[in-house]
């Protein structure tokens, strides 16, 4: 076992037990927290297996931004604080059904033979990741900044403020 | 690296049931935004660890485009979020049902 193959399985179990924690909580502030664990551990898997360059935009975009997002529309919206945990007879229908399907997943993945050689060791750079994303895939480039530009005018639109005369909808 | 292809399939695998059952089986918005961005996580991670099991880079592109989308779908999501909270609503989505007969 290599440092590196003991670092995967120690990333490993620390971003599915955030994940369980986070999925648990029932004060969304704790349960962003873990979740933000999670997305650093996922970014740490990333480099572990060749690929710095997502390791670094799942640090930025992900536990940086996007759960920052989370973390300031909770505190803005001032979401009551519920402490403990979501009771466990809530989890028992869809735990039976995620059980089901993570069975068929596991038999599926341990069907492929091919699965259980070792990964080889590589590291992809940045550079090298952006030449192709532009060489090969410029078109689905194109298209996620048309979807952020619509998301962006979509936000636009639905954080308005109202205009004075028209919040008679706007319970307060 | 002694860690074989499947492992990494597995480890995906289980971030994506987590965040499927974070999703499904709680009320807050917030939360089921979270389990979202999860599953997204996980598609990622087996993105990244088919890159390197067959030596292309096409994976880490993908996982660039996939984060792109999940950017969008979280600000759409909690500016929804805010629009009906302005609009007299609760971060809960159980009460969202006024379609309801």
């Amino acid at each position: 076992m290599t440092a590196l193959g003991l670092l995967f399985y120690l990333l490993s179990a620390v971003a599915l037990l955030a994940a369980v924690l986070a999925a648990s909580r029932r004060n969304p502030i704790h349960a962003v927290c873990c979740a933000m664990v999670v997305f650093l551990a996922v970014a740490g898997l990333f480099v572990v297996l060749g690929a710095p360059l997502p390791g670094v935009l799942e640090v930025v975009v992900y536990a940086g931004a996007i759960m920052v997002l989370f973390l300031f529309i909770i505190m803005l919206l001032d979401l009551k604080a519920e402490a403990g945990t979501v009771p466990m007879a809530r989890f028992l229908v869809p735990g039976v059904f995620a059980a089901a399907t993570l069975a068929a997943l596991f038999a599926l993945i341990g069907t492929d033979p091919s699965g259980r050689m070792p990964l080889p060791m590589a590291l992809a750079t940045p550079a090298a990741v952006g030449q192709m994303l532009f060489d090969n895939y410029w078109m689905a480039v194109e298209a996620v900044s048309i979807l952020l530009f619509a998301a962006l005018a979509a936000v636009l639109l639905l954080g308005r403020t109202p205009p004075a005369n028209a919040n008679k909808g706007s319970a307060a | 690296m002694n860690v074989p292809l499947s492992h990494v399939l597995a480890v995906a695998a289980a971030l994506f049931v987590i965040g499927g059952v974070c999703a499904v089986a709680r009320r807050s918005i917030i939360m089921i935004l979270v389990g979202v961005e999860f599953m997204l996580t996980a598609a990622c991670l087996a993105f990244v660890g088919a890159a390197l099991a067959w030596g292309n880079l096409d994976g880490q592109a993908a996982v660039i485009i996939v984060m792109g989308a999940a950017a969008a779908e979280a600000a759409l999501g909690l500016a929804l979020l805010v629009h009906g909270r302005r609009g007299g609503g609760t971060a809960n989505a159980d009460d969202y049902n006024r379609l309801a007969g």
